[in-house]
């Protein structure tokens, strides 16, 4: 942290425009000087005063960011006592509502964590906590990106290791769930190798190979441990290193404000401002972890029992994010093949590996369909606002709403018993929804897009309403509006008009033309000049403009 | 997209700076100050509640809070260690929100492109170094190399064959298509290991059962791989109420059926059974199969019968497995065709 | 032994239901309350199921018919072998009597008789065929149950009730909308006559496969599982459902709301 005796508030801090006030020698010079003969200090953190701007959404990665940090120390704590083996023990430690219960030593050492470690159970639960964190704050990281079209040039390649992240995520959190033994882990265990003996002609080896012959075997739960605590996590890191050095090569995407451009950003620098700003968000998100773990109870192992291939309990699920996998795995009707001789398990492959499959590839090659179509290759760092992006906002909107389905589908029987509504009903009904309700989510999304985008055409023509209404003299009431700011309105105009590819330009596919077209059609187009000018002059009766009651002038 | 030469609405540029409350008014950023010290100050507090639950508070002391029953030591421990860790980040916070100078600034940005002459340059010396590797001339050097590169990764990959046993027929006749189950062998209870008498079973009694050799197994993995396969369960039914198709008359004794306990789509345990519809219910994806009709598949992803056992009494009375199951349990695998396995109709 | 009905119609408008059921209530207490109440105790069994005999009239009869043969139309089973058990437990939970044929008989709040009246229907009942009687204390009674019993009693718990009612007895979801319920706080009396009697469409499990000392191991379980002390507040139980939804609501909520203050300009001067 910097010394805070050297922070006045009055230092200027607008050094890329003017040169710094000299503050004095500096008293980190002498330590300074001996690292940078070294290993040359100052041109590494000749960045220190980089720009960041500021807005909330822009803090939802390091949400994501501060969770992996978290997941690390607490998984470090808990490496300390867990045995990753499936060897039998007979279980005496303290929890005595499982003594003498056949179980792993994975469980067995769960259980000691959870009981006779002081501090254990909590770890447990924030590393838990985390975990679920780490991916939700992954997921609404990368509804932002989409949403805002920050995935746009020169940032697909940006996207595609964020699509990455997310997928290996899944892994990572998969294998953690597995590790402790438990009878739900194993249940999971027990669907995922039925998921992978569903693999047309090499299911069965697929199978033996991972769990090193028939379930369960011996070996799976120390292989899961080498991949969840060393593989993934590996990969994640590099990945994650990758993804910080392309977001600092690029400069933070901003949103669309006066004086904000393509060429510039604006914001805080990185010190101190955003050192204190991240740094206090990491604790902010660590505390919060920890009061979670402190204070709801999660994967309570020690109530599920030891996995035994006999025992099931009602209400197993896996975790949220796998949770659409688990809905489409509920709601596909029972298809299977015959051919040849061979079984085609389609009811478990389609649902349980191509979603997956059909998920990440379509995340993955979005920004560049929607290059391909809009013919677009410029550099992006303004934000759209997604009401003007109709179809991609359209498009996003529907994919949650599918994934939502799915969701939903996956919480069927809990569905039913908490609102006590038929279990068979909540599974047809999710069978027709899973493809309706994404249809009608992009047919409503995009509409609404379309009106907020007349509202805004209608805002900067005729002013904000005053909720003051006004009799004319002939008698007539009427709202009066106010123009707005200068800087409002050039905010609400300044977005670039969708153009359709110039037909036959450069020898364009059909289809190309066609859903160019489709794209840029239905947009609001932003007032002209003189449709502004033609306002303002009309509107002079009836606005409030330059009376007392204005409450803020056109323009600084 | 066209850029935006012409906008409608000029660029009036950046907003004036407008100053905080902190940065005018020397006893608001004093107020500041001391909440911020106040936050910080709370941490050793908190760190000495911390060690004093820690070293302090037994295992097993409870605790109740929002009318739930709370393990004291967890609780404590977390929201003493939560609530410091959460000072320290709002104190940060609040410091950069309200002393900090918070002038905005402003910054240049270059396209991720490199300089067109640094790119060239770049190009320039890969053509150098290319010519001075000498492939240019000797095209096999680059062949071979990178042949030999592809090559060295086949190594690697078929080390990995030995990850498990290899699937051939044999070995799959030994393991996923056969279980503990085979003629004579008993049915006992899950868990006690009582052996069944067919006399004590009633009407509308469900068993979850294993075989009797089972309890022998010594080896962990032996074991738990013989009870994910052999499980079962035993029902009885009224026999005028089920539909028992002739190849299986002898299948059963009195309405005492035996089926499979681990469900064909994915292979979870189930043995939610529904003694009226007689329907057998998967607690993980709702496959739905009637025991009342050889198991056939009535509601959900599930495409086979549920496997059933043949059973029989002991000159003891006992139940006895006829013979094993007559189609490997658990989910379907591709070098199996399963369209013969029993279906609705069969006889 | 099918003491509910298996009626697939579907329920009927809830004001009328309420209405039927405050006539019933009316009715039974009109007709049958002074006449038994206050000569129950120490009568002769002969006595005892002349009074069930009358109650059963009443308030049975007109579903499971005059002597308990059932009405099939009704979905109401034959009653002549469900023994004593079944009664004390289908009208002491109050799932009996049924105002209207439902999916599924469900618990009310309090029985609607008194115990001498309760007695008196299952001696009655009893007296019509074979079928498990009210068990005694040490048939259910948990308390003698070692630790090591309580952990056994997972162990069956696990195998044999957790598919339905979950892993520490917070219910589940059966087909066509008939629900496993909560048994964390059921007494074990009832537990026992739910095991033996097999209510609804619980299947049966009798003493051959689980004899009552494992009855009482369960119970126990049942019983301190729920008594032991919870790692925060549980979330009903029910596993991973809930686990997400608070990580969302709880986590992503809380963590955007201090977002949105790091990120917000402070007032202004």
């Amino acid at each position: 942290m910097a010394k805070p005796a050297e922070l006045s508030p009055a230092s200027p801090a607008m050094e890329v425009r003017t040169p710094p006030k000299d503050p004095g020698p500096s008293k980190l010079a002498g330590p300074a000087t001996w690292v940078d003969e070294r290993i040359g200090l100052a041109k590494l953190m000749s960045n220190i005063r980089k720009v960041f701007p500021d807005h909330w959404s822009f803090l939802l990665g390091e949400i994501a960011l501060y969770s992996f940090v978290i997941l690390l120390l607490t998984g470090v704590f808990l490496t300390i006592w867990f045995k990753p083996s499936m060897a039998e023990v007979d279980y005496a430690g303290s929890y005595e509502l499982l003594r003498h219960v056949r179980m792993s030593e994975a469980f067995s050492s769960t259980l000691s964590i959870s009981f006779d470690i002081r501090g254990g159970l909590l770890v447990r639960q924030i590393h838990h906590w985390s975990a679920m964190l780490f991916v939700a704050a992954m997921t609404v990281h990368m509804l932002r990106v989409f949403f805002t079209g920050a995935f746009r040039k020169p940032r697909e390649l940006n996207w595609l290791i964020g699509v990455g992240l997310l997928s290996i995520g899944l892994v990572e959190g998969f294998a953690g769930y597995s590790l402790p033994d438990d009878l739900l882990s194993g249940t999971g265990l027990r669907f995922v190798d039925g998921l992978i003996r569903s693999i047309p002609l090499i299911g069965t080896w697929a199978e033996f190979f991972v769990f090193a012959g028939e379930f369960p075997g011996t070996l799976v739960i120390p292989r899961l441990y080498m991949v969840h605590i060393l593989l993934v996590p590996g990969l994640l890191l590099g990945l994650i290193s990758a993804h910080m050095a392309l977001l600092v090569y690029h400069k933070h995407t901003h949103w669309p404000a006066p004086g904000r451009t393509n060429h510039n950003i604006q914001g805080y620098p990185f010190f101190p401002i955003y050192v204190a700003k991240a740094g206090g968000f990491f604790f902010i998100v660590f505390g919060i972890t920890i009061l979670m773990g402190a204070l709801i109870q999660i994967n309570p192992v020690w109530l599920y029992g030891p996995y035994n291939p006999s025992q099931v309990t009602a209400g197993s699920q896996p975790d949220w994010y796998m949770g659409f996998v688990e809905g489409a795995i509920r709601i596909i009707p029972n298809w299977e093949w015959h051919v040849l001789g061979t079984t085609w398990s389609w009811n478990i492959f389609l649902p349980g590996v191509a979603l997956m499959g059909l998920l990440f590839t379509a995340l993955a090659v979005y920004p560049f369909i929607e290059a391909w179509i809009t013919g677009d290759k410029s550099e992006h760092h303004l934000l759209d606002r997604p009401r003007n992006a109709p179809n991609r906002t359209a498009f996003g909107v529907a994919g949650m709403a599918a994934y939502g389905m799915l969701w939903l589908a996956g919480g069927n029987d809990i569905i039913a018993t908490q609102f006590q509504v038929s279990l068979n009903n909540v599974t047809y009904f999710m069978r027709v929804a899973v493809f309706v309700v994404p249809v009608l989510a992009f047919i409503v999304t995009k509409r609404i897009c379309l009106s907020l985008q007349r509202a805004d055409k209608d805002r900067v023509l005729h002013g904000s309403e005053t909720n003051i209404i006004v009799r004319s003299p002939d008698g007539g009431y009427s709202e009066a509006h106010v123009p707005i700011s200068q800087g409002e309105a050039y905010s609400l105009t300044r977005h670039p008009q969708l153009d359709a590819l110039p037909p036959n330009g450069e020898k364009l596919g059909r289809t190309r033309q066609r859903l160019s077209r489709w794209y840029a059609d239905g947009q609001v187009p932003t007032p002209t000049v003189e449709e502004i000018e033609a306002a303002a002059h009309h509107s002079d009766a009836p606005a409030l403009e330059g009376s007392d009651t204005a409450e803020s002038g056109v323009s600084h | 997209m066209s850029e935006q030469k012409n906008l409608p609405v000029p660029d009036p540029g950046l907003e004036e700076h407008e100053h905080r409350f902190t940065d005018v008014n020397e006893a608001a950023a004093d107020r500041a100050y001391r909440q911020i010290v106040g936050m910080l100050a709370a941490v050793p507090v908190l760190v000495l509640a911390f060690l004093f639950v820690y070293f302090g508070v037994p295992k097993d002391a409870e605790l109740v809070l929002f009318g739930a029953n709370l393990q004291m030591q967890t609780t404590l421990l977390g929201l003493t260690s939560g609530l410091a860790t959460l000072m320290i980040g709002v104190a940060a916070i609040a410091w950069a929100r309200s002393l900090m100078s918070d002038e905005e600034i402003v910054g240049e940005r270059h396209g991720a492109a490199s300089p067109p002459e640094a790119r060239e340059r770049v190009l320039a010396d890969l053509e150098t170094g290319i010519e001075a590797s000498g492939i240019r001339r000797r095209k096999l050097l680059g062949t071979g190399m990178a042949g030999a590169l592809g090559l060295i990764a086949v190594p690697a990959l078929v080390s990995l064959a030995d990850l498990g046993p290899w699937p051939t027929p044999a070995l799959r006749a030994e393991t996923i298509e056969r279980t503990l189950w085979a003629e004579g062998v008993r049915l006992v209870n899950d868990v006690s290991y009582l052996p069944l008498k067919a006399s004590d079973l009633e009407v509308g009694q469900l068993v979850n059962a294993v075989p009797e050799t089972l309890e022998k197994i010594e080896d962990g993995t032996a074991f738990q791989q013989g009870k994910a396969k052999a499980a079962i369960i035993v029902v009885r039914m009224d026999p005028n109420s089920i539909k028992i198709p002739d190849s299986r008359k002898d299948w059963q004794i009195n309405g005492i059926l035996s089926y499979s306990k681990i469900c064909t789509h994915v292979g979870c345990p189930i043995s939610l059974w529904e003694q009226q519809t007689h329907h057998l219910l998967c607690p993980c994806h709702q496959s739905t199969f009637d025991l009342a009709n050889s198991g056939v598949v009535v509601f959900g992803p599930a495409a086979r019968s549920l496997p059933q056992l043949p059973i029989t009494t002991d000159s003891e009375g006992y139940l006895v497995a006829r013979s094993g199951f007559t189609v490997p349990v658990g989910p379907s695998y591709f070098e199996r065709d399963s369209s013969k396995d029993f279906k609705e109709g069969d006889r | 032994m099918r003491f509910l009905t298996s009626g697939r119609r579907h329920k009927a408008a809830r004001p009328l239901l309420l209405l039927l059921s405050l006539f019933l209530v009316g009715a039974v207490y009109a007709a049958v309350s002074p006449a038994t109440s206050s000569s129950a105790e120490g009568v002769a069994d002969a006595q005892l199921v002349a009074a069930g005999k009358n109650l059963f009239a009443v308030n049975c009869a007109s579903c499971h018919g005059l002597n308990a043969e059932g009405l099939a139309q009704q979905g109401a089973p034959n009653l002549t072998n469900v023994g004593a058990a079944a009664v004390d437990f289908q009208v002491r939970t109050r799932r009996m009597p049924m105002a209207n044929p439902l999916t599924q008989a469900v618990p009310g709040s309090k029985t609607i008789f008194t115990d001498d009246e309760i007695k008196a229907l299952a001696a009655y009942v009893a007296s019509l065929g074979n079928g498990p009687a009210i068990p005694d204390q040490n048939q259910y009674d948990p308390s003698n149950v070692s630790a090591e019993g309580a952990a056994r009693g997972g162990d069956l718990f696990r195998t044999n009730c957790s598919a339905c009612h979950n892993f520490k007895g917070a219910g589940g979801a059966l087909p066509n909308g008939v629900v496993a319920p909560r048994i964390e706080n059921t007494p074990p009396e009832q537990v026992w006559e739910a095991l033996r009697t097999g209510p609804g469409q619980m299947p049966v499990f009798a003493a051959g496969a689980i004899p009552d000392q494992d009855v009482q191991k369960v119970i126990a379980y049942i019983k301190q599982v729920n008594a032991a002390p919870s790692a925060g507040l549980s979330l009903g139980g029910l596993g991973p459902v809930a686990e997400g939804f608070w990580a969302w609501v709880a986590g992503i909520g809380s963590l955007v709301l201090f977002a949105i203050w790091i990120a917000t300009r402070g007032t202004r001067a």
